[in-house]
């Protein structure tokens, strides 16, 4: 009776706090939808996710997760990603295509949200003929086939695109760069969001474990460490700051993937260079 | 008479500026081509970093690019303060990026397109091929075309990141970092340039 009582008790405590964690995030997040005035052209997404307007406000917070994040890399992955980067290039390649097909489950919802349907469904068959032609993703059949190249979205661009900025730049632990939005945003994965989150971690389909889904995570860190591996230690060793070096670059890059653009003109403001005459 | 000498006149001028000036798509390639021999040639890596040096005082505005990436504070500074400066900044620039471009042996670039923004601006973009350790990298280069007969490079784009922004918000994190103090600035330079 005292047991059932306190298991009672306990699931109440939990529940309220759970709902608090909601409300809180619900608030934050309606905040920043409030700043956002609704506007959602493509001139207000880039001025607001402009890299050097967005604030460090928790500074020391954040180099004491880079100094962390750092220490990590070098123990774990930088070790680890210098024996795969020597590994044959078809294995790579394979673990690059599955786990880049495996993203389909989160870029497709986007896509939705973002109003691209017709993309939507590109993806949706993409996923579907790498999954099932392309065993499991590791060939990348769609492209063969013609297929535009794969482009990945998340929750965090699509608030974007309604116009949401992206609040303080943030340095997580373990996960790294990011901003207040995009954290935000990406607590959706856990709540619904992220279809392989919820067939490994959140419910028990007897297929897949939750080792599945944190091994899929570790080595999608390992397989960016390993592309990006001479340029990473290049910029270590030639920056005078290096946090300020990786923050702009992670910024400069979440602001092109939210205009969906690569194109210099669109991402880069051109005033600065204009002032310079030295011909 | 006269009118046969000055249509031939004006021909002739028009054939030698238009021979003079240089487009910046075949310059970016040229330059490539001559970066790309000089690496995989057998010399030391010294030797190598001594000639990239040279190809980019010729072909880079380090100048310009030392103004750009000090942004605002550049207004600020006395002409003495500037010409320390670019001194500094060009020591730091050679060193840091022929020590970039040193580590790399026979990259190979492809000049794909180009696109003017203005008179003064064409951006080229280039392809630096797959190799087995790594992924192709597109790298688009910013050409100052103020004088159409000597374009220089004043950024490089790589997968959409500019260098020249990301050294300008290191040079402003160093700068707040130290409240505003240009000397601070200058040490840092050195102390990069003497390690």
């Amino acid at each position: 009776m005292i047991n059932s009582y306190f298991n009672l008790s306990n699931i109440v405590i939990y529940r309220i706090l759970m709902a608090k964690k909601i409300i809180v995030i619900l608030i934050t997040t309606f905040t920043l939808i409030a700043n956002a005035h609704a506007g959602s052209d493509g001139e207000l997404v880039l001025k607001k996710n402009e890299p050097s307007k967005i604030k460090d406000c928790s500074e020391t917070f954040n180099k004491a997760s880079f100094a962390l994040n750092q220490g990590l890399d070098k123990i774990i992955f930088k070790p680890v990603s210098s024996v795969y980067r020597v590994l044959p290039s078809p294995i790579k390649t394979g673990v690059s295509n599955s786990l880049n097909n495996l993203s389909n489950v989160v870029t497709i919802p986007n896509n939705i949200l973002q109003g691209e349907f017709a993309l939507a469904a590109v993806n949706a068959g993409r996923f579907i003929i790498n999954t099932t032609i392309g065993i499991v993703g590791l060939i990348d059949v769609a492209t063969y086939l013609g297929f535009d190249e794969y482009v990945k979205e998340d929750y965090g661009q699509s608030l974007a695109s309604y116009g949401v900025g992206p609040g303080c730049y943030l340095v997580l632990p373990v996960i790294g760069p990011t901003t207040a939005r995009d954290t935000i945003a990406s607590l959706t994965n856990f709540i619904g969001g992220d279809a392989w989150y919820n067939v490994t971690v959140k419910n028990d389909t007897h297929y897949f474990t939750d080792i599945d889904y944190y091994a899929s995570r570790v080595t999608a860190g390992v397989d960016f460490r390993a592309k990006n591996f001479d340029s990473i230690e290049n910029l270590e060793k030639n920056s005078l700051d290096f946090y300020a070096s990786v923050k702009s670059l992670y910024l400069q890059d979440r602001q092109q993937r939210i205009l969906n653009s690569q194109k210099i003109i669109e991402t880069q403001d051109d005033s600065d260079w204009e002032e310079i005459e030295t011909q | 008479m006269k009118r046969k000498l000055l249509v031939s006149l004006i021909i002739f001028f028009s054939v030698i500026s238009v021979s003079f000036s240089i487009e910046p798509d075949v310059f970016v390639q040229s330059t490539v081509n001559r970066a790309s021999k000089l690496l995989s040639d057998g010399i030391s890596k010294d030797e190598k970093i001594e000639k990239l040096k040279s190809i980019a005082k010729e072909t880079v505005d380090i100048q310009g690019i030392g103004f750009y990436t000090l942004g605002a504070k550049r207004k600020s500074l006395t002409n003495d303060e500037k010409k320390k400066y670019s001194e500094l900044f060009e020591i730091y620039f050679l060193k840091s990026f022929s020590s970039r471009l040193a580590e790399y042996t026979n990259p190979e670039i492809d000049v794909i397109a180009k696109e003017k923004l203005n008179d003064n601006y064409t951006i080229v973009n280039s392809v630096l091929k797959a190799t087995n350790e790594r992924p192709k990298i597109n790298i688009d280069w910013r050409i100052y075309t103020k004088n159409p007969e000597n374009p220089l490079i004043r950024d490089l784009i790589i997968e959409g990141l500019s260098l020249a922004r990301t050294q300008k918000e290191e040079f402003a994190s160093v700068l707040s970092s130290n409240n505003d103090n240009i000397d601070a600035l200058f040490n840092v330079l050195k102390e990069f340039s003497n390690n």
